[in-house]
């Protein structure tokens, strides 16, 4: 039972808003104390995972390639591209990113977005741009607005899509649980029930989206 | 055979660049412990895998200590003034390099995972994905660096500037999976899984759906995962409950329970590389913006998944 202390350091820590890299350190310590290890050995377990989890921290390889293409004007070129048409709303365009982000995922094309190689360069400025070209200029507060609901696009495209791919990671996780419990399923099986929940996805956070743009026109004054 | 080694690499190389080029930016005013930051950051990828565990650790809470009491800083970067002329110039071949490291990541993915070259795989099979995304990013910086005739230095100081607005939260994915490490040697999921199984309302097919959907999106956020939630929750309520004891189909439980626990994953700063690190990216005001754009869809999302299940679960 002690062991939960860690997860309580966890939720206090970020509701307090401290450094997040400080919970992570100060909650391993406090788990692994609590569970019966001592602080070196704790240290050991942590270091170990640490290392072998290097591969996630890799992405940011990308950095050098996305910063050259922004010195370039990419933010700017996708933006101009968007304000051309007179149809396009932030909704309207985060609307369309969401399908294509599902629809490739459910092919398993789960490296086609992100936030650093997609949402940062192209689809936050895209929002923003074609939220300025209908509303003139937005308060900050607005802008982030935008920009929160271009990240969240992106996340829910890719989680509510991934599954309906028979190879993805989640899915062999799921058939194989079952198997080591007596249970065989088809991965086929399993991602076809995927798809009444990847439907209620798009159509509410579509929904959310479309009302956006409500909001933007209100909020901002016209 | 190339594997993650390589890319390891690659990037404490990178890094090592950061850290000497934090070291000499005056425009920091913390110029010294940023330097610190993304100097252990480079050794862990060079030198990590020749030092002990505890070492490891060591430059983890060093890390820690560093961005938690506050010594990041950033430098002033200046930024070309004449970007919409750039872009103009270009036009819609900037998104040519944009879009090199997802196609060759797809095509690498498809076509290296049987390459042999004298009886030894080319690439390791277990990592065609991400040495391959390496390889994409490695070839489009190159096409950028001649396209744009850019030096190296532009190309590692333009990644500074992004590094720099990242932050600390660069390294919260990594070090969340560390802690993830820590909870799974500690049991603190199974003891989750016991409390769940002691407290919730499991008596009839309708609670034992809800309590399995909202406990699959619970314990998620509170792991940051759905993969550490599912066989801990699957075993203590789906199998037993849902599929034992009332008949329900094993297929759509793992499914539509999976999704529940993505439900989580949206409402969760522990699941940092998808709800902290955008905020940052996106320099955000609020460290939590993400999260608050996401949680409607999250509530939402997760009646809809209680619901499915609870409709399609005894029916097939």
């Amino acid at each position: 039972m002690w062991v939960l202390l860690g997860v309580a350091v966890v939720v206090v820590g970020f509701a307090a808003r401290l450094n997040p890299l400080l919970i992570v350190a100060t909650a391993a310590v406090v788990t692994g104390v609590a569970g019966g290890l001592d602080v070196v050995a704790t240290l050991g377990v942590l270091g170990k995972a640490f290392r072998d989890n290097r591969y996630i921290s890799v992405v940011w390889l990308i950095l050098p390639l996305i910063g050259l293409l922004e010195r370039e004007g990419l933010q700017e070129r996708a933006r101009a591209l968007i304000s051309r048409l007179r149809e396009a709303t932030a909704g309207r365009l985060l609307v369309i990113y969401l399908i294509i982000r599902q629809l490739a995922a459910a092919v398993g094309l789960t490296s086609l977005g992100g936030h650093a190689q997609m949402v940062r360069p192209l689809i936050a400025p895209m929002a923003e741009a074609a939220a300025e070209t209908r509303h003139g200029d937005l308060p900050q507060p607005l802008r982030d607005r935008i920009k929160a609901m271009a990240a969240a696009t992106d996340n829910v495209g890719l989680f509510f899509g991934e599954d309906i791919f028979i190879a993805i990671a989640s899915i062999l996780l799921i058939k194989g649980f079952l198997e080591e419990n007596g249970i065989i399923v088809e991965p086929l099986h399993l991602s076809m029930w995927a798809i009444p929940t990847a439907i209620a996805a798009l159509l509410i956070h579509g929904a959310r989206l479309l009302l956006l743009d409500r909001q933007l026109g209100r909020e901002a004054g016209r | 055979m190339i594997g993650l080694d390589v890319l390891y690499v690659l990037a404490g190389l990178l890094f090592t660049v950061f850290a000497v080029a934090t070291l000499m930016d005056g425009s920091n005013p913390k110029r010294f412990t940023s330097a610190l930051f993304w100097a252990l950051f480079a050794t862990s990828f060079l030198v990590g895998s020749y030092l002990p565990d505890v070492v490891n650790g060591g430059i983890l809470v060093a890390m820690a200590l560093v961005a938690g009491f506050n010594l990041m800083g950033r430098g002033e970067h200046l930024q070309p003034v004449d970007k919409p002329q750039r872009a103009e110039r270009w036009g819609n071949r900037l998104f040519i390099p944009a879009l090199i490291p997802p196609v060759v990541t797809l095509l690498g993915t498809l076509t290296l995972k049987g390459v042999m070259i004298g009886g030894q795989p080319l690439v390791d099979p277990k990592q065609v994905t991400l040495v391959s995304l390496g390889a994409g990013i490695v070839l489009a910086t190159t096409v950028a660096l001649i396209m744009f005739r850019a030096s190296p230095v532009t190309a590692t100081r333009e990644g500074r500037r992004l590094m720099e607005s990242v932050g600390w939260a660069g390294l919260l994915p990594q070090a969340l999976a560390a802690l993830g490490a820590v909870f799974a040697v500690a049991h603190v999921g199974d003891v989750i899984g016991d409390l769940a199984t002691t407290w919730l309302p499991l008596g009839t097919p309708l609670a034992a759906v809800v309590a399995y959907t909202l406990g699959m999106a619970l314990f998620t956020a509170i792991m940051g995962n759905a993969f550490a939630a599912f066989p801990v929750m699957t075993a203590a309520i789906g199998l037993p409950i849902i599929v034992g004891k009332f008949g329900g189909d094993p297929a759509i439980m793992g499914a539509i329970g999976m999704l529940s626990g993505f439900c989580g994953t949206l409402t969760t700063p522990m699941a940092a590389n998808f709800n902290i690190v955008p905020a940052a990216l996106l320099e955000l005001t609020d460290r939590y913006g993400v999260i608050k754009a996401q949680l409607p869809t999250a509530l939402l999302l997760l009646i809809a998944n209680t619901v499915l299940m609870y409709v399609l679960v005894y029916r097939f």
